[in-house]
């Protein structure tokens, strides 16, 4: 199971920066389409979106290299293991 | 009287007094989207891009933005100052904003004044909820017995679904008492609401204000133990911000889209794409609700003797290989085409019809024509359509004949005709008659308003999917507090668990109508305008199924017996 856990870290690192890429491209395409009257509008929402999931998926990039750095091969099992930095 | 029948009166006391500030919080934030179409016409001008923005502003950044940071400067504080007095201040500001927003004029009155106002109000409803929920959690979480944590936090998952039951029915009591157009009118019954909501929020202060702190909390401050820097601590160091991100990508992610999308989304589907008119629609998810809240305290009280971990992820596999049956049933029990055999003509009323000519283009006029549908299993649908017709010449003031080919009443492919007589400048009246068709253009897409008014066997059924859907919603989100609240140490608890639980639901969660509907005008083409209406559920069963992927692998299946350290 660890070793299933390290190399699925690999899938959530290429994940994120697809996900983020996939936004950027329908961001560009829905706001290409969008008429003059309501451009600013789907502009604002994209720009939202962007902002909002750009951190997620940087936050899943992260969870991947923790995965694949066995972060996760032991869970902790008391406050102690994460509050004694 | 037994320690333990004690212990439950004050446990009881804790969770209701937890549970109804939560509860009115999450009413105050539904009530604006609910009346989120008659808040814009009163506080936006019509036709305006600017006003557009603001809308959209007022939806997508208190949701999405201010709810996320909301989390962060609360749970802050909850760590820094205690639960009682951060829950109690987002209370105040929920509903101090939320009454507010009941008493602004609309724009016909203050003008621009008026949806700025309203946008400040609604940034501060999404600071507040982004700080409610994980000080409500976490309170009653460290007061409850580690053999009942999941029974007792399940209290609290109720008050999401259960603040949404009470908008619905708030707003339906009002509306049905006082008629759409009065209640749709700048000072109409639609802000009523929202000043009911400084009356639910004085009773929770008072019940607040009784409440000590958390026994955990106080025994870590009178330490000395408490956090200096919770934000720090809590996504800067790598032991704690592993956990934060196992808990939004492995549960709360897919927790997020199944709560959306088995309540709002079921009952956006129902409306927009099924036709089922408001009241049917909104009753569903009123029945559905009261029915399967009950499981919320089932699954939480389960958890606390199988662990968390499978009844989430169950539930939210259920929800994944289940959402297209579900949603196709909707879409087959409101079908046109299968009741076109049942329409009982002796009922089926005559079409009315009213045109006027445009004011500016005397050769141009807009026809709507309306028509109820009579089935024999009592179900009644009513067509509007609408269309705008180009004439070769200028009829105002005179009186001429034109005539318009619609289907008929009964929907059926045979075609049906009618006159229109312009008698005034802007008024043309209809009868039915004489063929003289001098159009010689008309819209390429004519509008079609349906609304189904649905027949009893129907009406039930559909509340059994939906009811469905919600089981599914409170085994993913009944012993979520509890696995929240184990995840994360006492000191950085309520800003730990805040963020992933607001980005989830926020963010995922909120996002399922828009990314929704996107997906299903990627399905729209040529051959088939309407597109794939079940399409837009590939986004939550997408997130649901990644979030069972990670869940199912990294979690553990824990109980985690002592919360105080």
């Amino acid at each position: 199971m660890n070793a299933l856990k390290k190399y699925l870290g690999i899938v959530w690192i290429l994940l994120s920066p697809s996900i983020v890429g996939f936004l950027i491209w329908q961001a560009a395409d829905k706001i290409g389409k969008a008429t003059e009257a309501t451009k600013a509008n789907v502009t604002l929402q994209w720009t939202i979106i962007l902002i909002i999931f750009f951190p997620i998926c940087i936050g899943l990039m992260i969870f991947g290299y923790y995965a694949l750095k066995d972060a996760y091969d032991h869970l902790p099992e008391s406050s102690a293991e994460i509050t004694d930095y | 009287m037994s320690t333990s029948k004690t212990e439950e009166k004050g446990m009881g006391f804790i969770i209701g007094a937890s549970s109804v500030g939560t509860l009115i919080e999450w009413y105050d934030f539904y009530i604006f989207g609910m009346l989120a179409t008659i808040i814009s016409k009163q506080f936006f001008p019509e036709d305006s891009g600017t006003s557009a923005l603001l809308s959209t502003l007022a939806i997508f950044a208190a949701g999405f933005i201010v709810r996320p940071f909301g989390a962060l400067v609360f749970g802050r504080l909850g760590d820094l100052i205690g639960r009682k007095y951060t829950f109690l201040l987002t209370l105040i500001l929920m509903g101090g904003s939320t009454f507010a927003i009941g008493l602004v004029p609309g724009f016909k009155t203050i003008g621009w004044a008026a949806p700025i106002i309203v946008l400040v109000l609604r940034l501060i409803q999404g600071l507040a909820l982004g700080g409610e929920y994980g000080g409500a959690a976490t309170y009653v979480a460290e007061h409850a017995p580690a053999n009942r944590r999941g029974y007792w936090t399940s209290w609290i998952q109720t008050t999401a679904t259960l603040g949404l039951f009470l908008a619905l029915g708030i707003i339906l009591l009002i509306r049905n008492k006082q008629g759409v157009e009065q209640f749709s009118g700048e000072w109409g019954g639609w802000r009523y609401p929202f000043w009911i909501s400084l009356l639910l929020v004085i009773v929770s202060i008072i019940i607040r204000m009784r409440m000590s702190e958390s026994p955990m909390f106080a025994k870590v401050k009178a330490e000395g133990k408490t956090s200096v820097n919770p934000l720090k601590e809590s996504f800067g160091h790598r032991a704690n911000f592993k956990m934060v991100l196992l808990a939004l990508f492995g549960a709360v992610m897919g927790q997020g889209v199944v709560w959306y999308t088995g309540q709002f989304y079921a009952q956006t589907f129902i409306e927009n794409i099924c036709k089922v008119n408001f009241v049917d629609s909104r009753n569903i998810l009123l029945i559905a609700i009261l029915f399967a809240t009950p499981c919320f305290i089932l699954f939480g009280a389960l958890s606390d003797r199988v662990g968390r971990k499978w009844i989430m992820l169950i539930g939210m596999l259920l929800a994944v290989f289940s959402y297209r049956f579900v949603y196709q049933k909707f879409l087959d029990y409101t079908s046109i085409a299968a009741k076109r055999t049942m329409v009982d003509l002796s009922k089926t009323t005559q079409s009315s019809a009213t045109a006027s000519i445009d004011a500016k283009d005397k050769k141009k006029a807009t026809i709507s024509v309306k028509y109820d549908s009579v089935y024999t299993d009592g179900a009644v649908y009513s067509f509007t359509k609408t269309d705008t017709l180009h004439f070769a010449t200028d009829y105002a003031g005179k009186t001429v004949t034109i005539g318009y080919i619609i289907p008929n009443k009964t929907d059926t492919t045979k075609l049906d005709t009618i006159t229109v007589n312009a008698k005034k400048a802007t008024d043309i009246s209809l009868a039915n008659g004489i063929t003289y068709i001098e159009v010689i253009k008309k819209s390429a897409t004519p509008g079609v308003v349906i609304e189904k008014s649905l027949d009893s066997t129907t009406f039930w059924k559909m509340v059994g999917w939906v009811f469905l859907l919600i089981v599914f919603v409170t085994m993913v989100y009944g012993p979520m507090a509890a696995f929240l609240v184990e995840l994360f140490p006492t000191k950085i608890r309520y800003t730990s668990m805040s963020l992933p639980y607001h980005i989830g639901n926020g963010v995922f969660g909120g996002l399922v109508p828009f990314l929704g509907t996107l997906i299903v005008e990627f399905t729209k083409t040529k051959d088939n305008p309407a597109g794939d209406p079940l399409a837009g559920l590939w986004y939550p069963i997408g997130v649901a199924a990644l979030c069972f992927v990670i869940g199912a692998i990294y979690l553990r299946n824990h109980i985690d017996e002592d919360v105080m350290d």
